[in-house]
């Protein structure tokens, strides 16, 4: 089967060191080719980071690993990443050349873990799957090689949920995202393990998920396999929120699925609801004459070539609380095949009077000649990437970019997430609309 | 001299073609010693940062010529840099009023099942695809450490579809794992090019080869005036120019790093002369490199017309330039021979080079002529540089070494590096443009940025005081060179 990739938007299994390097402290030790971290940090990063870019250690395969092994070699780089490079956590990942000639690294790395460092190997040759695949691979291998070791306990803290909602730089809006998740779990009474970015605690942090209640999975499929585990490691039930929640319909909903689960008290967290839903509509009324009576032109119609979880978010937002209608939705995560359907019946009903229509494809230079071929009446949004520059001009379109690469974005702590992520949302396209005027 | 063989599919890489190496620590002239004795030998790290591969090397030449498509038989990984090199591209169409194009590259996307059952038949379906889609008038298939070791004959499909298709269709190896030295995937892409590309000359052109990458087209102004013309190769040509470089007056390059292989490959096979002499950086080598284009493109008379004007108008630009900068203390990281240019260049300033940290070592270029070394020239014209470390952007040896160092400034040629001296409150200089620094103006450009980023200081002071390290105490006070093994072998002489 053809499964070329023309415009690539996502990284390979490797591409998951970035999900290392997104955990406060925490360094991945590549065992891989010599360019590999480079490569996926030129599409994933945007900055190094505390030990990210050209601080990751690397075996740098080179011919003769290949011939001989590398295990020798693995080992010494091991020991140099504990001496050289001062972290919490060491993640051990294997690339394309040590997956195919079969280096024995859980030999080499057990021997560490025997001495109760914090080491943690997965194999994550890059042909094996794609980095959406593999964050849930290696976060799986540090709960099971170092959580269940370091666990402060199994006893269960009340009100403590874990949260699985994005991979880590491959949603360049990751930080803000999380950043906001928190606020709002936190705000209807939740203790919150984030784990990933500027507001998780690092290393203590992972230590404490075997104790929470809940794990709270926000996600149309990646990272749903983290919480499946951990219902069978720890007996944690979890929650699945298939999409984004941007805004005040979706965000709302998604916290009172959440409050309606963990049995918090009702009335403390729709009392936060409530006071953000105001705030968030005071901004959307404040703003909704703008939309209705600009005359020189706003987008129309949208067009959304997104992962599975923004792109059935977005389109929900847009629609619903923007007004602006569905064209064709291109979901380019490589979904595996049995979440199609749900993801399919999310656009079927992406609002009580519509539904979008939605295809799944990675191949992006196919999806941009689609759009292309479509009949440009009307001025067109597109929320991609930093591919479809050229595309938007074509069709008269604005462009909001916002999956990778980003290139023309540069990305800090912009969250798309939640009440203040929808505001955001707003700002964004209509700022760059405005600003096509001379 | 290595012998340029287009026979071969695959090029020879640098450590088995040139001696080239990856770990040394010594002085330059200790450095430059060894190479000319045959004594240089690698050092390995056992403890190593990742680095770069040949792939994206290759790539970086391949995905800005105007009418060819990339392939990348590789897992998606792989193409982690088309971005990047996309938004290169972009940025040279605007310097060079071309309308806006991206790049047309493709991944084959290598999956489990294709390292068992071999991949060929889906880079001949990604093949036919993307010809469909863009119809090209060249496909270069670039290769990857996946698409290596499990053996796919992209040869055998490069010709098949190059006869299907009636383009050329051309295989460049450049599997990351070959070399330690990322700018094989330089020679790989130009082996390929020559091999496949380039026609036989049927006359001689007016015209001059620059080999170099996107930057600002400044020999138009030198070679001109001279009556020639000059074709900027690889980045923004077509294939049709690049089909005809045969027939050239003369190959400059601006890198004997980047250029060295199709340099000499033009000359050996199509008897296209090569300027040998290091590329013009500093007054004193500038002298050199424009005697030797006056000589090999027969206008001595004219160049040294322009040699004279030159000095006239830049030499007391420079004087007031080398009295700021006198004594001020510079550290160095870069790619090979542009790093030993921008050593020359420092010290023609007026400035102390404290040592360097360069990504690899060629004793010796592929046209065989020691005149060719800039590092040596450097030695010889303005003195020998204390801390010079072959080092493949090995961070954590930088960062040891600029904490104990700590220069005035330090000056990055890429990216990457230019961190480790900010966070230690060292003012940073990263030029990305290597145009800007050729010649006698680029000695006064070069000076202006300096003292520019000498004077910025607010930032990395404040940088410095908020900054965490990610380097253990210990190893800050270590001997940087302690997991470099074997380097005590290096005999000088």
């Amino acid at each position: 089967m053809l499964k070329l990739i023309e415009q690539p938007r996502y990284s390979c299994a490797l591409g998951a060191q970035q999900s290392v390097i997104a955990i406060k402290r925490a360094v991945p030790i590549l065992h891989s080719g010599p360019g590999c971290g480079d490569k996926i940090n030129r599409l994933l990063g945007q900055g190094e980071g505390y030990a990210g870019g050209n601080t990751v250690p690397c075996t740098n395969a080179s011919e003769s690993e290949i011939v001989f092994g590398g295990e020798q070699k693995l080992g010494n780089v091991i020991e140099g990443a504990f001496k050289v490079i001062d972290a919490d956590l060491y993640v051990v990942l294997t690339g394309c050349t040590s997956d195919i000639i079969g280096d024995d690294i859980g030999q080499v790395t057990s021997a560490y873990q025997e001495q109760d460092r914090p080491i943690v190997y997965v194999e994550t040759g890059g042909f094996k799957s794609n980095n959406y695949v593999s964050h849930e691979t290696v976060v799986k291998a540090i709960i099971d090689q170092y959580v269940d070791k370091f666990k402060k306990g199994t006893d269960k803290i009340k009100g403590l949920v874990n949260v699985f909602a994005t991979v880590p730089y491959q949603d360049p809006f990751w930080n803000g995202n999380l950043e906001e998740i928190k606020r709002i779990l936190e705000g209807i009474g939740l203790g919150v393990n984030i784990l990933f970015g500027a507001e998780s605690g690092g290393i203590n942090e992972w230590q404490s998920i075997p104790q929470a209640e809940y794990n709270v999975v926000i996600s149309a499929w990646a990272g749903l396999g983290i919480a499946q585990h951990l219902e069978g490691k720890y007996g944690t039930p979890y929650i699945h929120f298939p999409y984004l929640p941007i805004g005040g319909e979706e965000t709302t909903k998604f916290l009172q699925q959440v409050a309606e689960v963990t049995g918090i008290d009702r009335s403390y967290a729709e009392s936060f609801i409530k006071k953000e839903e105001e705030k968030f509509y005071m901004h959307i009324e404040r703003m909704a004459d703008f939309i209705l009576e600009f005359r020189y032109g706003l987008p129309r119609r949208f067009y959304t070539i997104l992962d599975a979880s923004y792109g059935v978010g977005l389109s929900k937002y847009l629609l619903n609380e923007l007004g602006i209608l569905p064209a064709k939705q291109f979901i380019i995560d490589d979904t595996p095949e049995e979440f199609q359907e749900s993801i399919q019946e999310q656009f079927n009903k992406i609002s009580s009077l519509r539904s979008a229509k939605v295809s799944f494809n990675i191949d992006a230079g196919a999806i941009q000649e689609e759009i292309r071929k479509d009949d440009h009446k009307h001025r067109a949004l597109i929320v991609g990437s930093a591919w479809e520059r050229d595309l938007a001009t074509e069709i008269g379109g604005d462009l909001l970019i916002l999956s990778v690469p980003v290139a023309y974005r540069l990305v800090l702590n912009c969250g798309y997430a939640g009440y203040n992520g929808g505001l955001r949302v707003i700002e964004d396209i209509y700022g760059k609309v405005l600003d096509t005027y001379r | 001299m290595s012998v340029i063989n287009l026979k071969a599919s695959e090029v020879q890489t640098r450590e088995a073609r040139l001696g080239s190496i990856t770990g040394f620590a010594g002085t330059a002239g200790e450095l430059v010693g060894c190479a000319r004795a045959g004594t240089l030998k690698e050092s390995e790290r056992s403890f190593s940062q990742c680095m770069g591969c040949s792939s994206g090397n290759a790539f970086c030449q391949f995905s800005m010529i105007q009418d060819a498509i990339v392939v990348n038989h590789a897992p998606v990984g792989c193409a982690g840099d088309f971005f990047t090199f996309n938004f290169v591209y972009r940025v040279g169409q605007m310097e060079r009023d071309l309308s806006p194009v991206i790049g047309r590259y493709f991944s084959t996307n290598i999956e489990e099942q294709d390292t068992i059952f071999g991949a060929t038949q889906k880079l001949v379906d990604t093949i036919r695809k993307a010809y469909e889609r863009v119809r090209p008038n060249a496909i270069f298939i670039t290769t990857s450490c996946a698409s290596g070791i499990i053996g796919d004959d992209v040869e055998g499909v490069a010709n098949d579809l190059s006869e299907e298709l009636r383009i050329p269709v051309i295989a460049c190896f450049c599997e990351g794992f070959k070399s330690k030295i990322w700018t094989t995937g330089f020679d790989a892409a130009y082996h390929s090019i020559v091999r496949k590309l380039v026609k036989p000359p049927e006359k001689k052109s007016n015209k001059v080869n620059v080999i170099n990458f996107w930057g600002s087209k400044i020999f138009d102004e030198l070679l001109n005036p001279l009556g020639y013309e000059v074709d900027y190769i690889v980045p923004f040509s077509t294939v049709a120019q690049l089909e005809r470089i045969s027939e050239a007056a003369a190959t400059i390059q601006i890198c004997s790093t980047l250029g060295t292989y199709i340099g000499a490959a033009l000359e050996q096979v199509y008897g296209v002369p090569e300027i040998k002499s290091p590329p013009a950086y500093g007054i004193e080598g500038t002298d050199r490199w424009m005697r030797e284009i006056g000589r090999v493109l027969n206008r001595q008379g004219e160049i040294e017309e322009v040699i004279a004007k030159e000095h006239e108008r830049v030499l007391p630009k420079l004087e007031e330039y080398r009295n700021k900068l006198q004594g001020k203390t510079a550290y160095l990281t870069a790619g090979a021979a542009h790093g030993h240019a921008l050593i020359a260049l420092l010290q023609e300033l007026g400035m102390t080079v404290q040592g360097a940290a360069i990504f690899h070592h060629d004793p010796i270029y592929d046209n065989g002529d020691v005149v060719s070394d800039a590092l040596a020239h450097a030695v010889n014209t303005y003195g020998d540089v204390p801390n010079y470390n072959v080092c493949n952007k090995q961070a954590y040896e930088l960062v040891n070494i600029l904490n104990k160092v700590r220069p005035d400034i330090m000056i990055a040629r890429h990216g990457g590096m230019t961190m480790w001296g900010a966070k230690l409150g060292i003012p940073t200089l990263l030029i990305g443009d290597e145009q800007l620094s050729f010649g006698y103006q680029g000695v006064l450009n070069y000076a202006e940025r300096i003292l520019e980023s000498l004077d910025n200081k607010e930032f990395v002071i404040n940088l410095a005081k908020h900054s965490t390290m990610p380097y253990t105490k210990w190893w800050l006070e270590q001997d940087p060179f302690s997991f470099l093994r074997s380097d005590l072998d290096v005999k000088t002489y």
